[in-house]
Parts: C-alpha cells; structure tokens; sequence
C-alpha cells in the first residue's frame, strides 16, 4: 500500500539502530521511541567483541564452522536456517562498521586483527579497545542521526513502550507510550512495528545489565498474545563483581592469567584474607576439577561457586561471594596483562586487587529466550517484529560470547526490511477506533495506580523477585524450589495489588514508571520459572540435577509460552526444533 | 556524619523546570562498597529524609552503572562527575547532591542536556557512508591511526567538559569541548574528511571555537581522559587556516 510506510521501532540499542538505518534507506518514515536517549542504551557495555569468520589469521576458518560452533555452543536448540544466515552475513557487517568508522584494533599491515573467545578455536572476534559494544553503537548512532537531519527519522527518547495498538481482528497497528517527562500517555499509528527492546535483568535484581534492561515492554506484548520462547534459558557469567547497585563483570583472563578461586574453610570466617593461611583456605575448584583447575568452562564454575555458597554456606563473611585471588602474581605481569579490568575493579570496589582478594560471584547476564519470531523476525501478531536481545532465534540454550552484539546487528537489518516489505502489502487500517481505545486502556492502569492506596512498596517487591528468582531461576534449577517460586511471584502480584506509591506526581516520575514495569516483569518472572520447571532435562544454560542429560527425544523443542488472560498465567506449547543442517551431537568440551 | 553506620546525603531537589529548588537531608544506613546510585537506591526504598518527613524518591538518570553511557553526571560536593563511580568511601561527609546548573532542570537531578546532541548533528558527526549494503572492506588504517582515534571515539555524551567550562553558558553559546573534540575524530577519518570544511565552517562565528578560553577545566574533569584541550588547539588551528582561506578566496 504505502510506498513510504511508517514504520515505529521501540529500543534504540544496536538491534533497534540498526532496522532505523535499513528502514531510512528503503524510504520509510521511522519514529524511534526509547526510554535513555538511544546512544545510552545498554549495548554500550559489551566489551569483548564482535564474532565473524573472516579467516585473516590464516587458520581456515570459515562461516560454516562459525554456524557449528553456534548451534553445539547452543547445545542444538536453535533453529539452524536463521543462524547459518547470521553467520554468512557476519563478515559483511564487520565490514559495514569498519567503513561507519569504528575504530577497530588493526594489525600491523593495517587490516583488522581477531582474537579468540570462548567455544571456539579459531581468532574470530573482532574488537575496538576494550569497548567494542561502546563503539559499534556509536557507529549506527551516529549513521542514525544523519537520518535525523534529513528528516527521515524521528526520535522519541524519554519515552517508554506500554503496549501495542491491536485491531479488532489483532492486527499491530501501532503503539502505546508514556512521555517520561510530562507521563502523558500517547498512541501512535504505524504500519509496522519493530520491538528490540533488550535484555531482562532486573527481573533478577542486580544483574550484569544495564538498569532499564527490565524486559518490561516483552512482557506487554506476551500479556497481549505474542509468544514468549526458551524463557528458561538464562546465562549466567561466572565471575561478575557483586556491588550495591549492580554486578559488573569481570573477565575471563584474569583467571587465564592465574587467578585461583578459594573461600575459608572456616564457615563465617571474618579474618582479612589474607591472614588467612593457605592451610584454612579451599580451593575448590582445583580440589574438583584438578585437570582444569580454575578454567573450567562457565558453566561448570559457575555451578561449583554456587554449590559452595549455597549448599556448604560458605560464602564470604556469610554472603553470596568467593575469592578470586591474584594477588600472589608479580605485580608488573597484571599490569602489563590486566590493567583494564583490574582498573575497573578499583574504580569501583574501592580495593586494588593486586593486593587484595577480589570478592566475585556468578551473575545473571543474558536472556537467550525471548519474543517468537519467524525467520524474518515476525512475531505471531500481524505487522509486529522483533529484534535483538529481546527475541530467542539465534542462540538455543546457551550463547556463544561475542555472538549477541552480531546477532542484534543481523537481526536488525532483517527486521528493517521484513517490516517495511510487509506494511506495502498492507491495507489500511479501517478506522482509529483502537487507538483510542488502547489509550484509554493505559490510563485506566495509571490512573488506578496512582490511586492505589495499599501498604506496599514497590522496590521492596522487586527486592524479593531479584532473590527469589536469583536463586531458584539462574544456575541450578530444582523442581520442587521452581513451584515454590510460582507460588511466591503469584504472592508478589497479589501485594502488588495492594501497593502504596511514595510519589503520586505526574512530572518525571520516575517511581511510578517503575513501578509499572514491576508488574510486566513479575508477569514474565512466571514464564521464566514455570519454563524451568517443565523442562526435565539439562541443556546448555538449563541445568536440573535431577535430570542431568540433554534428552534429545522429548525436549529438543522450542518452548513457547502464551498468555491465558482469563487464567492470568502462563500456559505452554512446544515446537520442533529446526535442524536440517546439522545433526545433533553430544556437547563436550 | 551522624555516626559511622549512617552516611549522611544533602540533596537539592526541584520539583520541575520552574519550580523553586530546596534540599533535603537523608541518613542511610551505611554498607561498605556503596556509591552514590546505591545511596539514591535506598532512598527509594524508604523515601524519609532524615527530619522523618516523608517525601518522594529522587529523580536521576542512570543506566550502565559502569560509567560508559554517560546517564549519571552530577555535582557531587560541587564538582561535576559520573554518581556510578562515585564511592561514598571516597566521599567527603555529608555528601552534597545537586543538579548540573548549566542545563535546564528538568526534576531534582535529572537535567535536559539534549543540546549535546543537536550540536553533533550541526557539526555532522559522523562517517558519510553510501549506504549499509555490502560494499566490501572499509579503508586500511595503520595502529597508530586507530590508537589515536580510539580514545576520540570514548566520548560518553556525559557533558562534564561543558558543565566545567566557564564559557559554556548562555551569553556566549559556545559547543564546548566535546562537540570540537569529534569534529576533530571525524576530520581524521579517511572516509570522515569529506566533510571537513562543513564542520569546521560550523565552528565558525558565534558559540564557536574561539569562544573558548583554554582554562582547561574541561580535561580535568572528563571521565574518559579525552585529550581535550589537544583536540581544541588542532581544531583551532584548522579553523582558523579555513577561515583565512575563505577570506582570500572571497
Ligand atoms: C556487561 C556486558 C558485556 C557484554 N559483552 C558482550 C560482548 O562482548 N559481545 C557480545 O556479543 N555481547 C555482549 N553482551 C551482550 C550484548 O551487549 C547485548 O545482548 C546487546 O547489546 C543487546 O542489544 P539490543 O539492541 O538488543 O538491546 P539494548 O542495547 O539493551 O537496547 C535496548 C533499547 O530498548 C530501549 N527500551 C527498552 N525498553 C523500552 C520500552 N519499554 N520503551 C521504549 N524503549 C525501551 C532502551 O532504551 C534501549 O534503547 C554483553 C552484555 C553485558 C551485560
Ligand atoms: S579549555 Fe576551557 S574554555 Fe575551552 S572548552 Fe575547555 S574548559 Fe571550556
Ligand atoms: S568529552 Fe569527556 S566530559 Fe565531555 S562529554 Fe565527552 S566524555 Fe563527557
Ligand atoms: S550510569 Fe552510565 S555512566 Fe553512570
């Protein structure tokens, strides 16, 4: 229908950008909506890099064995078209960045030089710095605000997705959303709509994610009929540094460089570290693993932390932490090797860890479930895409490092297209009735809210779902512990009902925002949990002691949950994995 | 401080653009390893300012919380920084908040610091490409070339330089020092010269780099080191060698 059609996109992240740019390109008109102005959207914190077979370190490498090491790292629950394509496709988006300006690490010879990254044996990553995520986004920002000036892109920022706009016949006509500032509530026609709005990981409390990573606006569109996917695939990264306000992480290399991981003997020691003598301390991991010793896989260390912490309750002075010790390594070899990472330590522990113990712990870092989407990245609602960290397709039970900031990139540039090819076959829609209707429909929940007049606070609710589900959801999953959890998140929905908000003003209200998205994310905690519970299987990221084999006869399948809004919960089907192109085999290391 | 297991916080808080600014007290519970976000965190969670008067939670922006998206500059005991690497540790008690004071107030410390923004695109602050069709390998460029672009290209959009700069106020206009800074990223660009003499002519006449004193405060306070004043002098030089040609091809 439309030659120019109006396409919206919610997040502005590397997956969001990127669709804006292919959009603009193609003639559509875009409105952009963000929460943070798009250039502070999460993606900024990707460090490491960016996956591509481009095979110049002369080692053979090549797309297909990118696309192998993808599916196995995935343990076999991706559908394998979608991600041969992503992996065909990586090198020609290294490619686009570079000539967009990102300041890449070069070899001598001035070509752009790879290093190597978990689940792969070839140097395949490539990286700008120690922030790659940083660079990529700004590269597409910038490329997207050239759009701007030209008028083919309108910027929404502070202003935050509430729902979709649905015809009567459940077509995705546009959106609803919120100013942030005056916390008015808007809707806006479009044609098409692309959600790549991110991660979920303040579902888990503290997180390695960025604050507005809430997963909010997916739990809106599962509540309105879209499919959510392989909510129980949740990656957790075994070294984060726990803080009062977040986990960063923490990488890889310094227990490449020697690192040793030990917590006291003594349960509730509260000695200094280091006056604790060798004999008191427990190096786990080499007692466990003393092939390994502290490079075990992610997920093996990860597990064994959280056994020592939770079941033997030796944590640090009581708390969810272990040691990771560098400090018996030559003071010039870290700084020569590790003075980034250590500097971020320092910067925000407070405590130079050449000399003292640093205190870490797994984190919550990824969501490879998310919104359904065919492999043009339509989700099952008419005129509705989704892209990036926000939809499941690329990374089956278990991500590859390196291998989002491609996928989002990829993914975006797919649902650009999709969105715009599809809103040209389109009729118009007949009548605006739904949008005012959807409007109406938002201000009732605000209005509703803001009268609410309960005993509850609202950040202590979220307190309890971050440790309800940082313990139970993330790395060893018990069925028994998966059913008390529904039962506590149904208990959080019913003290949410009953909720007090400290703040009432209708200017920049920042709490009461949250507070909406509280109940999205409480809404999507149950997926997550009750997803977990189904599957009685250990896959990648999933592990269930009870059922520790990958059971490729019953569950290789893509979970799909789907929102039964008489019920208010969750109800589940389950969907072949496609694997045309590589057959199955055991994952090990 | 009240006593060691509490830290003490003043915040200056206004209730919207035109409303009058006042501070509030709060006393928090003191944990080690706390930064301001943290702080502004329990405040949240129990919004009483230390007088026991109920009140609202604070308004600020945040969102890495590692100091790389540039969300959460503040003044912190009156010098303009990041509140995520703040440590409380390292804070001189009691810990004075308040808004940045050369960007509208939009509520307690959230402030409106979209001009950075506009001001990219005036200079046209970016690489002008054909399009993102597959078009093959981007330009060669040598180490050294990436090595000094890079730290260029960490620019957090934080607007610390410009809330320091004593000539980056309303009379004058001026950019500031970020804005300059990526011209100067951009001009070095083997693909970004193209539209050199555009932005340097944008940094031409009023608000525009000689308004800039060379005080320098811009370097100090940056979170990101960004040879600031480096880049002020090296676009100067390349205005000011435009301009003169301008005026003898005239
Ligand atoms: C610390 C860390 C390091 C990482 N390092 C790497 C790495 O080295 N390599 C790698 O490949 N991956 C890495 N990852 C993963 C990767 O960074 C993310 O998966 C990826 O950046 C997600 O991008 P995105 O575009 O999907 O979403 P985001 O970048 O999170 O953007 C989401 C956007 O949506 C907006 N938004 C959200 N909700 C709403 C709403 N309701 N209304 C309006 N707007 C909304 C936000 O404002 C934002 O603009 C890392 C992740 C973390 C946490
Ligand atoms: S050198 Fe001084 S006057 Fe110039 S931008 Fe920096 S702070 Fe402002
Ligand atoms: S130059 Fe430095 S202080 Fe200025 S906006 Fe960029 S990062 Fe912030
Ligand atoms: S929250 Fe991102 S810089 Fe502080």
């Amino acid at each position: 229908m439309a030659a120019n059609p109006k396409i919206i996109v919610v997040g502005g992240g590397l997956a969001g950008l990127s669709a804006v740019i292919k959009i603009a390109e193609m003639g559509g008109q875009v409105d952009l909506f963000s929460i943070v102005p798009v250039k502070r959207s999460h993606s900024v914190c990707a460090q490491g890099g960016i996956n591509a077979a481009k095979n110049l370190k002369g080692e053979g490498d090549s797309t297909w064995q990118h696309f192998d090491d993808t599916v196995y790292g995935g343990d076999f629950l991706a559908n394998q078209p979608p991600v041969k394509e992503m992996c065909d496709a990586a090198p020609g988006i290294i490619d686009l960045l570079d000539r967009m300006g990102v300041p890449f690490n070069r070899t001598p010879e001035g070509l752009l030089d790879f290093r190597r990254f978990g689940g792969t044996l070839y140097n395949r990553t490539a990286f700008a710095g120690a922030t790659t995520g940083q660079q990529l986004l700004y590269a597409l920002d910038e490329q997207v605000r050239r759009h701007e000036a030209d008028g083919k892109v309108r910027k929404f920022e502070h202003s935050e997705f509430l729902s979709a706009v649905l015809d009567g016949n459940r077509v995705c006509r546009g959106i609803c959303a919120m100013d942030l500032h005056t916390m008015e509530v808007r809707t806006f026609p479009a044609d098409a709509v692309i959600i790549a709005t991110g991660g979920i990981g303040a579902i888990f409390g503290k997180s390695t994610n960025s604050v507005v990573c809430t997963g909010s606006a997916q739990s809106a569109l599962y509540q309105q009929g879209a499919f959510y996917a392989n909510g129980e695939f949740i990656q957790v990264h075994p070294t984060s540094i726990p803080g009062e306000d977040k986990l960063r992480l923490m990488s890889e290399s310094a227990r490449g460089e020697g690192g040793r991981v030990w917590v006291p003997k003594q349960k509730g020691d509260k000695r200094d570290p280091k006056s604790i003598p060798e004999s008191e301390r427990w190096y786990f991991l080499e007692e466990w693993y003393p092939k390994y010793g502290n490079l075990v896989p992610r997920d093996v260390a990860t597990r064994a932390i959280f056994k020592v912490v939770y079941e033997h309750q030796l944590g640090i002075d009581g708390q969810p932490m272990v040691y990771l010790d560098l400090t018996h390594i030559d003071r010039k070899v870290l700084d020569r090797k590790l003075e980034g990472i250590l500097e971020i330590y320092e910067k925000f522990v407070g405590d130079d860890p050449r000399d003292t113990p640093m205190k870490i712990f797994p984190g919550m870092h990824y969501t490879m479930g998310g919104l359904w989407v065919d492999f043009k990245q339509a989700t099952n609602i008419p005129g509705l895409f989704a892209a990036g960290e926000c939809e499941y397709q690329y990374h089956g039970a278990n991500r590859l490092g390196a291998n989002s900031l491609v996928s989002c990139i990829f993914g975006g540039g797919v649902a650009g297209p999709a969105a715009v090819e599809y809103a040209r076959g389109q009729k118009a829609a007949a009548g605006n009735g739904h949008l005012d209707a959807e409007r109406k429909r938002q201000e009732e929940i605000n209005g509703k809210l803001l009268k609410a007049d309960g005993s509850e606070n609202p950040f202590q609710i979220w307190r309890e779902l971050g440790d309800v589900m940082t313990r139970t959801c993330t790395v060893i999953r018990d069925n028994k512990d998966l059913a008390q959890t529904d039962t506590k998140l149904c208990e959080l929905l019913e003290r949410y009902g009953k909720l007090n908000l400290s703040d009432r003003s209708q200017w920049a209200n920042t709490t009461f925002a949250f507070t909406r998205q509280l109940y999205n994310m409480l809404q999507l905690a149950r997926v997550i949990a009750q997803g977990a519970r189904m599957r009685d299987e250990s896959r990648g990221a999933h592990y269930k002691p009870e059922f520790p084999e990958r059971d490729d006869k019953n569950w290789l399948k893509t979970t799909k949950a789907y929102f039964a809004p008489d019920a208010d919960e969750p109800r589940f089907e389950f969907e072949p994995v496609d694997i045309s192109l590589i057959p199955p085999r055991a994952r090990k290391y | 401080m009240a006593n060691n297991n509490t830290v003490l916080i003043k915040i200056k808080r206004q209730n919207g653009p035109d409303s009058k600014s006042y501070w509030e007290e709060f006393e928090i519970p003191y944990r080690p390893g706390m930064n301001v976000i943290s702080a502004l965190m329990d405040i949240a969670l129990n919004p009483t300012t230390r007088q026991g008067k109920a009140t609202t939670p604070i308004t600020y922006e945040s969102n890495c919380l590692e100091e790389v998206c540039g969300s959460c500059a503040m003044r912190i005991n009156g010098r303009v920084r990041m509140a995520c690497s703040a440590l409380i540790d390292n804070l001189e008690k009691p810990v004075r908040l308040e808004p940045l004071s050369k960007f509208p107030v939009v509520r307690d410390l959230t402030v409106d610091r979209s001009v950075l923004f506009e001001n990219l695109k005036r200079v046209k602050a970016w690489v002008p490409i054909d399009g993102s069709y597959d078009l093959g390998s981007g330009p060669r460029l040598l180490p050294e070339d990436q090595e000094a672009a890079y730290p260029l290209s960490r620019c957090i959009s934080c607007c610390c330089c410009m809330e320091a700069c004593p000539q980056f106020n309303e009379s004058t206009g001026f950019v500031g020092a970020a804005t300059i800074s990526q011209v100067r990223l951009f001009n070095t660009h083997p693909t970004g010269k193209a539209l050199k003499r555009e932005r340097l002519s944008a940094l031409m006449g009023d608000g525009g780099i000689h308004e800039c004193g060379y005080a320098q405060n811009c370097v100090e306070v940056c979170p990101k080191d960004i040879p600031l004043t480096r880049s002020i002098s090296e676009v100067g030089r390349e205005v000011m060698k435009q301009a003169i040609g301008d005026l003898f091809r005239k």
